[in-house]
């Protein structure tokens, strides 16, 4: 029978949640890298025993771990248990090491970005936000990181190389950080065409490439900030997360900061679809497995106050691709709920009827076997939910 | 043989549940113990010095009978107790609570 295993990154450890296709019992593994912020996990969509994971720490930075058993053991690419070393004691691979290209041949030169106060601030490479596993190739994956750049690993994460094109796209100078910092945080691969990536960053927009990551542009158009000095600019959006259903690549939606907008010219022009949402900020959006037209979002009442209206937990979904929204409550708490889901933390499965999971910062995840009809907490108890991913099992 | 005492999340990741010996030719200093160190533990590169700049992580501290040795520069002797390995080579995260 198949099964779903839902990858949980959270403040304090990840946790492996996993139940055969009813969807109906869990089990629920004990934490990995306990004490450890879990950015993202996310299993590669062609051997989905190969899961990678961001494991970060203000004390003692970034750390890239790999399964090839589906969650059960973990290794830092490179150095496996056993096997540390390669001769004159150097590593097989440095797979924390994400450093800025910045050489003659391929890179950009380092320069500043915006920072809070408006003063320019240089580069500085924080942490993965977000880890994106190739659609053919188990070995390949793409990092999302603080201070925003994007680099890939063609060696299973032995090794990371950056795609300087990004960071150099000449409007660096103009980006800045969001509350959560200069993240880039989503990366979206076209199955349709692998030379051509989505990537969004908090505070920049989104961008498009589409000759494999050497050069890039803003896909900004449409969009309208009204907390930024010129509200149409080309970047400085802040966009919270963009999310496609793989049948259909050039259709993309977005949460922003404050709207939910889509687009369909992949990301040439976009338009607002809040419709009749009783507020449009919000972090998560994410698409139904089989119906393109299905989609999910999860309103928080403002930029200031990070949680549900009304102390209401409530994902609306539209099955028209916006505008209009239905409230889906049947098993969520509607009162006294002040929690966030945070960008990262939707997800659904391709199972038939398509299941839908998040969690929060409350350190519940919700899933639904029935599309969001119902919901159930199938665990409630975790450290603040950072991320929230799944893997649907054969 | 160096002893070095690593904090507990350093120890997972280097799956090392003690402290760590290390075999040092030549003089013992912050540079030569942290060089020795990575070159056992590879998983540690990058956690307690800056992957490019090879400085030490803000919230360590580098600590060797009861002084505190985080501000010296990397290349400054050790006290004897540590070369000796009578004394632990000690790497401290900063205490965050509340």
């Amino acid at each position: 029978m198949s099964g779903v295993r839902v990858l949980v990154g959270t403040r304090k450890g990840a946790f492996v949640l996993t139940s055969d296709g009813k969807r109906g019992k869990w089990e629920v593994s004990s934490p990995h890298f306990a004490g450890w912020e879990m950015y993202h996990l996310k299993g590669s969509p062609t051997d989905p025993n190969r899961i990678y994971a961001s494991q970060t720490s203000g004390w003692f930075g970034q750390i890239i771990q790999r399964s090839d058993d589906g969650g059960k053991t973990w290794i830092q690419p490179g150095t496996p248990p056993g096997e540390q070393t390669g001769p004159g004691g150097v590593p097989k691979g440095e797979s924390n090491k994400f450093v800025y290209d910045t050489s003659a041949e391929t890179g950009k030169p380092l320069t500043t970005h915006q920072f809070y106060d408006g003063k320019q601030h240089p580069w500085e490479f924080k942490r993965v936000w977000h880890l994106e596993p190739s659609p053919t190739d188990p070995d390949t994956v793409y990092a999302g990181v603080e201070d925003a750049a994007l680099f890939r690993s063609t060696d299973g994460g032995k090794n990371w190389k950056e795609l300087a094109g990004l960071r150099g796209h000449g409007t660096g100078p103009r980006w800045q950080p969001g509350a959560g910092g200069m993240c880039l945080h989503t990366i979206i691969l076209d199955p349709s065409d692998p030379k051509r990536i989505y990537i969004a960053i908090s505070a920049a927009g989104a961008f498009r490439t589409d000759d494999g990551g050497k050069t890039w542009k803003p896909i900004n158009k449409g969009l309208y900030s009204q907390y930024i000095p010129e509200p149409t600019a080309e970047v400085g959006h802040c966009v919270h997360h963009v999310a496609m259903n793989p049948s259909r690549p050039g259709v993309l939606f977005m949460q922003k900061h404050w709207d939910v907008m889509r687009s369909d010219n992949a990301g040439d022009s976009w338009k607002e679809v809040s419709g009749d949402l009783p507020t449009d900020f919000g972090f998560v959006i994410d698409v139904h497995a089989h119906e393109p037209e299905t989609i999910y979002v999860v309103p928080i009442k403002s930029d200031g106050e990070h949680f549900p209206l009304d102390g209401k937990l409530r994902v609306y979904r539209s099955k028209t691709g916006g505008n209009e929204w239905e409230a889906l409550t049947k098993g969520l708490p509607q009162s006294n709920c002040y929690v966030n889901v945070l960008r990262d933390a939707m997800a659904v499965d391709s199972l038939d009827k398509c299941g839908v999971y998040f969690g929060t910062t409350g350190g519940q995840v919700y899933g639904s076997a029935d599309a969001g009809d119902s919901w159930t907490p199938i665990v409630e108890h975790l450290p603040a939910v950072l991320s929230v991913e799944v893997q649907t099992l054969p | 043989m160096i002893r070095v005492v690593l904090p507990g999340h350093l120890r997972a990741l280097a799956r090392v549940s003690s402290e760590v010996q290390l075999d040092i030719k030549g003089a013992v200093t912050q540079r030569s113990v942290l060089d020795a160190l990575e070159a056992q533990y590879p998983m540690l590169r990058g956690t307690i010095r800056d992957h490019v700049t090879q400085e030490r992580r803000p919230f360590l501290r580098f600590f060797a009978c009861e002084e505190d040795y985080s501000l010296e520069p990397p290349d400054t002797p050790l006290p004897e107790a540590v070369a000796s390995g009578k004394e632990p080579f000690l790497i401290i995260g900063a205490i965050a609570g509340g």
